[in-house]
C-alpha cells in the first residue's frame, strides 16, 4: 500500500517538475538545487538512524515482539509493549499481521492497542531528525504525549471492545 | 574539532555502537550491515520524489500563500488542510520530517504542522484500510476516533506549551 504511494509520489514529482520547468528554467534548476542541498544536510543524520535501525531489527526481531507481547500482561505488559514500539521502527504492515496473531492466540487487547500507538507515534530513533527540524521542545513534547496518550487510548479501546 | 563531534554525536555513536557489535559478533553485524543496505535503497526511493517536491515548494510557493493557507490566523481551514494533507500521506514520519521544516520555513501555524505530522502518522486512510484486514473494523474504528482527537490534543497542547521565544527560534531555525 506504501510503495503504491511512493509510486503516486513520483508521478506528482514527475508531472510538478515538468510544470516548472516548462514555466521557469531558472527557478526549476534553483528548487533541484536546493532539494540536494538539503538532502545533503539531513544524510548524515539518516545514516545513523539507518545503521541504527539496522542493529535494532537484528535484536528485535517479530519473533522477539511477538514472544514479549504474547506472554507479558497486565500493567507491567503494557509498559514493556509501550516502550517496544517506542524503540522500533517495523513497519505497520509488518505490525499488523503479528498484531492480528497475537490477538488471536489469546493477548490482551490493550497491549497490542499500545503497542500500536507507540508504534506509530512515537518514534524514540528518529528523535535526533526531530529535534532538528522542530526544536527539542517540541520534539520531546510531542513525543512524551504521544506516549502517555497511547496508554490512554488502549485502556478506552479494552473497555469498549471487552 | 569539538564542532564537528557536537554535530555529528548521533552519527558516531551508531557507528561506534556498529564497531563493537562487528568486534564481538562478526555474523550479527554483517546481518544488521545488510538490513542497513536495503532499508538505505528504499529510503533513497521513498525520498527522492519528496526531496524533489520541497524544493519546489521552495521556490513556488509564496510566503503570504502558505499563511493564508495555514498559517497563524487560518482558524479552521488550516485545520482541515493539514488533518487532510495527513490523512492521505502514506510515508513513514521520518521522511515527512523534512516537508514538516519546509512548511515551518514558509510561515504554517506550528500546531498546523503538528496535525499534519500526527494523522499521517496514525490516521491515514491507507493505514486504516490495512487495519481492519487485520485487526478487523471494530479496532480500527475505535482507535481511528480516539486517535482522532488524540491528534488535535497533541498540536494544541504542544503548541500551547512553547513561548513566543520559542515559536521564534523555531521560524527562525527553519529560514
Amino acid at each position: 500500500m506504501d510503495s503504491i504511494f511512493t509510486y503516486f509520489l513520483y508521478g506528482l514529482a514527475a508531472i510538478l517538475l515538468a510544470l516548472s520547468f516548462f514555466k521557469d528554467r531558472k527557478k526549476t534548476i534553483l528548487s533541484l538545487k536546493k532539494s540536494l542541498k538539503m538532502f545533503i544536510t539531513v544524510l548524515p543524520q539518516f545514516i545513523a538512524i539507518l545503521l541504527l535501525v539496522g542493529l535494532l531489527l537484528v535484536v528485535i526481531t517479530p519473533e522477539t515482539i511477538q514472544r514479549i507481547i504474547g506472554t507479558e500482561s497486565g500493567f507491567l505488559g503494557m509498559v514493556i509493549t509501550s516502550l517496544l514500539g517506542a524503540v522500533t521502527l517495523v513497519p505497520v504492515i509488518i505490525a499488523f499481521p503479528i498484531a492480528a496473531e497475537l490477538l488471536s492466540n489469546g493477548a490482551g487487547i490493550t497491549q497490542i492497542a499500545v503497542f500500536i500507538s507507540t508504534l506509530t507515534m512515537v518514534g524514540f530513533v528518529t528523535l535526533p531528525i526531530e529535534i532538528k527540524y522542530l526544536g527539542r521542545k517540541v520534539a520531546l513534547s510531542r513525543n512524551i504525549l504521544a506516549y502517555l496518550f497511547a496508554f490512554v487510548t488502549a485502556f478506552i479501546i479494552g473497555v469498549v471492545l471487552t | 574539532m569539538k564542532k564537528l563531534i557536537g554535530k555529528y554525536w548521533f552519527l558516531i555513536a551508531v557507528v561506534a555502537a556498529n564497531l563493537l557489535v562487528l568486534i564481538y559478533n562478526p555474523q550479527l553485524e554483517m546481518k544488521a550491515l545488510n538490513f542497513t543496505g536495503k532499508n538505505f535503497l528504499n529510503f533513497l526511493f521513498m525520498l527522492t520524489p519528496i526531496f524533489i517536491c520541497i524544493g519546489l515548494m521552495d521556490v513556488w510557493i509564496e510566503r503570504d500563500m502558505m499563511i493564508k493557507i495555514m498559517g497563524e490566523k487560518s482558524g479552521l481551514k488550516g485545520v482541515l488542510v493539514a488533518l487532510m494533507l495527513g490523512m492521505i500521506t502514506a510515508v513513514p514520519l521520518y521522511a515527512l520530517l523534512p516537508v514538516a521544516g519546509v512548511l515551518l520555513k514558509k510561515g504554517s501555524r506550528i500546531s498546523n504542522i503538528l496535525i499534519f505530522l500526527c494523522a499521517s502518522a496514525s490516521i491515514r486512510i491507507p493505514l486504516l484500510l490495512f487495519e481492519i484486514s487485520s485487526l478487523g473494523w471494530k479496532f480500527t474504528f475505535v482507535r481511528f476516533g480516539l486517535n482522532f482527537v488524540v491528534v488535535l490534543l497533541i498540536a494544541f497542547m504542544v503548541e500551547k506549551l512553547l513561548s513566543e521565544a520559542d515559536k521564534k527560534a523555531m521560524y527562525d531555525n527553519a529560514d
